[in-house]
């Protein structure tokens, strides 16, 4: 496993960048809105059972069933809550849409994912990284992603997340490390035997100090050509390693290796 | 030709076990023993007891609903053993596998979740739901049966065909690793190439047209066999949640068999619906089997709250608060259930726009789900509660439902599920919705209506020790899983990698086994009832002081259920007939009864459908075709049969039904505090008559 060993909770309640502090708050938000339905029940309820137990002799009305007032309560607070908790959900759902760039010039980075692991391409550096994204801290990141098999889902917990990579199809996540640091990054969704294993390392760097981690990461690592992303296919996790030179299409090559003519009629259609 | 398609001897099993004799496959043996063992010990039980012929008679070509629904729960409690020690096999390995292979294999793993939630969704929660409101549903609106008695036979057999096909592949071969969601494009032939995708589809296929027509059968029955004066807001509350259910399921299961059907023209015939290339679209599926998928939560949820609502009012002594808006949060339920079902997948990539829509139309259901709780809340206020084991169920569902219902909110956010989707904290969710809610509300409406059926009271004593057992059970199982998703450990892991999980694992462990003991103890308590029968016997048969239609009548039941439709004057029919005088009263005259005769057309389409299934997965073609024809023959051979009905005489019915009636008047009535003792034979007094 290419994992570092988790001494750490990974979970998005320790959060480590802007998405999963805004997903943090937005969580509890929520929660001490509930408490208003919540609450109320957790305090009746037992002094419900205790005076109206058998035998407490306390009044009996068997055949009472309305009351305008408790009514309103029933049906409005409920409404209320939901009413509040709405708007907040479409100003959070809009502001943590992960195809929103976290600011003006965030890094472009590709990922592919194989049955077992995940392929990161950077096209403007021309390199490639297996099981590993290096990031600099401080800077939005840009995730555009397929997949080369079978849906998968990524997430960085402390980062953010997640959105489905499928076949034939681009989605695309953005976040964003506030400090360098590893982040343990992962497949959500089970893709076979390997599935639990299949997690990647991201790795924030302070920005000055990415363009020497990139150069020195793929320094003599081979090309990425058709023989070595076949090898990449093959059955079985592959573990970190990185590659130097990439064709400058391959991302997009893997994508209508799948999309097919359908996918270009509607190309051509735009 | 192969005429064992593509099955060979070491997809046996055993013989994978003594060729490959890891401690993964020695577990599969032991499953597969079980089975085996299990139904050769049944089938010698039923030989030496002479049971064959009563069995066939009796029961399985019976088309009284009442029958058809015990059968049902049968099916379910085997299904549900079988998943509850998956749950327990799948928690070990969890709690073994931190940073250590564990002992069973990741392919195992992946089908024990697989089964696990194929079982409990379509083999337990269904039949569970479809056998208590079918025994239930006719009696409560005073009908004879339901409206299509042979259908509701062909649905009970078309579920245990799935089921059968779902034990074989214990033994021979393996099943699907796709979940029970069975998601492509991991399922399609490249991925999944063996037979355990299409045991999976071929289980879930009759299961869910025999659904569909369960749903068509109920509904139709709820509009048209109601007896005199039963409007349809004077209905219990049980029949206003059983009619939504029904609606559900004649709309939410078409898809569902039409996305299984399409996922099998794509393994077996080359089609490229779900498939990564020429076209195909894993979305279409997402859609198309949350279409179901979500309408399917409330199919399960919806007779439960229909469940606790029956259980708060009588254990309270009281008519339920809130009638009406109790019907109208439920209809807005089973309407809103079509609306949300892209919440299932919010990661998938489309605008925030419509994130937020289906987000929104999501919490909008926790509004009518909220009034309904404090709508049972409030029936207790003024009454006069009794502890009996149902009425525990319902105040503990009470109280964990709504922690469910705030992280059903929480997941409803799509910027909060973006970080918890696929997570334990969703796995804890939705058992949390679905343990309290659903099956204790099956367990709550199992001791609540066993006496109606059978005759006789379950152990008090032993059914309270269950619950507490039970209780704490899913406390320690589900919770720490909450913890854990929130942490980052995701579900359907064979091993992690995070030793600070193994605490929190231990705890859901220890949760697991106490759900298994619970269960042992109702075994226990179903054995201990049955020998003390005639101790716990309630012959006069109504043992809660209860306030609708079932009770009014013996127990058990006579085949006719009534020997006149009853007159229904108000809502809690059955409570004021009390109250009037009119219960336990004869009719000013007897008539004669038709009913349906025993058929054996259900048993065979059964048989025929669990075959077709089993050749068709392993591509036995000349068997396929044979029992397709034979479906066909039944089919066709049924519509000759013109003598279907019997008639019972109107002297016979006066006989049965005056007996009963001198046992009611010579059986004292007895005051509520002496309910849960032997005194009670299921007569109640009531007060000021």
């Amino acid at each position: 496993m290419s994992a570092p060993a988790g001494a750490e909770p990974s979970g998005f309640l320790w959060a480590a960048g802007p998405v999963a502090e805004m997903q943090r708050a937005h969580f509890f938000q929520i929660v001490g809105w509930m408490a208003v339905v919540v609450v109320p029940l957790f305090l009746a309820l037992p002094v419900i059972l205790w005076r109206y137990r058998a035998g407490a002799g306390d009044t009996y009305r068997p055949e009472w069933q309305f009351n305008r007032l408790a009514e309103w309560a029933i049906w409005g607070i409920p409404i209320l809550v939901v009413a509040v908790l709405g708007v907040t959900l479409w100003r959070y759902t809009h502001a943590l849409d992960p195809y929103a760039p976290l600011g003006p010039d965030p890094l472009e980075v590709q990922l592919v994912l194989t049955q077992d692991d995940f392929v990161f391409l950077y096209p403007g550096q021309d390199v490639a990284l297996v099981d590993r994204l290096l990031i600099p801290a401080g800077r939005g990141l840009r995730l555009r992603m397929t997949s080369d098999s079978v849906m998968q889902s990524v997430i960085i917990p402390r980062l953010g997340g997640q959105v489905y990579a499928m076949a034939g199809m681009v989605t695309e996540l953005n976040l964003q490390a506030d400090a360098p640091g590893l982040y343990q990054g992962r497949n959500t969704q089970y893709s076979g035997r390997g599935f639990p294993g299949h997690v990647f390392t991201a790795e924030a760097v302070a920005p000055d100090s990415f363009d020497a981690r990139l150069a020195e990461l793929t320094e003599g690592a081979p090309a990425l050509d058709p023989g070595a992303y076949d090898r990449l296919l093959s059955f079985g996790d592959h573990g970190p390693r990185a590659y130097a030179g990439l064709a400058p299409d391959f991302f997009e090559r893997v994508v209508e290796k799948y999309a097919g003519p359908l996918h270009a009629m509607e190309k051509a259609s735009e | 030709m192969n005429w064992l398609g593509i099955l060979e001897w070491h997809d046996i099993v055993f013989l994978r076990a003594w060729q490959h004799p890891s401690s993964s496959e020695l577990v599969a043996a032991g499953a597969g023993g079980i089975v085996v063992l299990g139904a050769l010990a049944a089938l010698l039980l039923i030989t030496a007891k002479h049971w064959w012929r009563p069995l066939w008679r009796d029961w399985l070509t019976s088309l009284d609903h009442k029958k058809i629904g015990i059968m049902y729960i049968v099916l379910a409690t085997v299904m549900l053993a079988r998943g509850i020690i998956e749950a327990n096999v799948m928690r070990l390995q969890q709690l073994l596998a931190v940073d250590a292979p564990g002992y069973l294999s990741h392919e195992h793993f992946a089908q024990l979740f697989s089964t696990h939630g194929t079982i409990m969704i379509f083999f337990v929660a269904m039949p569970l739901l479809t056998g208590i409101i079918n025994f239930v549903m006719p009696l409560q609106i005073g009908a004879r049966d339901v409206s299509f008695p042979l259908l509701n036979a062909v649905s009970l057999a078309l579920t245990a065909a799935g089921a059968a096909l779902l034990m074989v592949s214990l033994v021979i071969g393996k099943f699907s690793t796709g979940g029970w969601s069975g998601y492509p494009s991991f399922t399609e032939k490249p991925f999944s190439p063996g037979a355990g995708v299409d045991y999976w589809i071929w289980a879930l296929t009759p299961a869910s047209i025999g659904s569909t027509l369960t749903g068509l059968n109920f509904a139709v029955t709820i509009y048209k066999q109601r007896a005199p004066g039963m409007d349809l807001f004077r209905m219990p509350l049980f029949c206003w949640v059983s009619l939504c259910t029904s609606i559900l399921m004649i709309f939410a299961m078409a898809p569902l068999t039409l996305a299984t059907l399409m996922l099998a023209l794509d393994r077996y015939a080359g089609f490229h619906f779900f498939t990564n290339a020429a076209g195909g679209d894993v979305m279409n599926y997402a859609n198309l089997f949350w279409l179901f998928g979500h309408p399917e939560v409330y199919i399960l949820i919806l007779p439960a709250f229909g469940i606790w609502s029956e259980v708060f009012s009588t254990f309270s002594g009281k008519t339920l608060y809130g009638y009406t808006s109790l019907v109208y949060a439920t209809m807005a339920i089973a309407v809103l259930s079509f609306t949300v079902w892209l919440h299932h997948f919010f990661t998938m990539g489309q605008s925030a726009d419509v994130n937020a829509a289906f987000g929104m139309a999501t919490m909008l259901i926790g509004v009518p789900t909220g009034v309904k709780v404090y709508d049972w809340l409030l029936t207790m206020v003024f009454g006069r509660i009794r502890f009996r084991v149902p009425m525990l169920y319902a105040n503990y569902f009470l109280l964990t439902f709504v922690l469910g219902g705030v992280t059903g909110v929480l997941l409803a956010n799509p910027g909060v599920d973006f970080s918890v989707h696929n997570s334990l904290f969703l796995v804890a969710h939705f058992h949390n919705m679905l343990i309290p809610g659903t099956l204790f509300a099956m367990f709550a409406g199992f001791h609540f209506w066993f006496p109606k059926a059978m005759g006789f009271r379950l152990h008090e004593g032993l059914g309270q020790l269950a619950f507490w057992l039970l209780a704490p059970g899913f406390l320690l199982a589900f919770f720490p899983l909450y913890a854990l998703g929130l942490m980052g450990g995701m579900r359907r892991m064979a091993v992690w990698s995070d030793p600070s999980f193994t605490p929190w694992l231990a705890a859901a462990m220890l949760g697991a086994m106490l759900i298994l003991a619970g269960l042992c103890v109702l075994a226990l308590q179903l054995v201990v009832s049955i020998r003390q029968r005639e101790a716990l016997a309630v012959p006069v048969g109504d043992p809660w002081d209860g306030r609708s239609l079932e009770w009014a009548g013996p127990a058990p039941p006579f085949e006719w259920n009534f020997p006149v439709p009853p007159e229904v004057r108000s809502r809690d029919a059955f409570n004021d007939m009390k109250r009037d005088g009119r219960a336990h009263s004869a009719p000013e005259r007897y008539h004669d009864i038709v009913m349906p005769k025993n058929s054996a057309v259900a048993p065979l389409l059964g048989l025929g459908a669990a075959i077709c299934g089993f050749a068709v997965t392993w591509h036995i073609w000349w068997l396929t075709i044979a029992s397709l024809l034979g479906l066909m023959a039944v089919t066709v051979a049924r519509s000759f049969v013109t003598n279907v009905e019997k008639t019972i005489p109107a002297d016979e019915v006066e006989r049965m039904h005056r007996a009963w009636l001198d046992r009611a008047s010579a059986t004292p009535a007895i005051p509520r505090r002496l309910e849960a003792t032997t005194d009670n034979r299921g007569k109640a007094e009531v007060p000021g008559t």
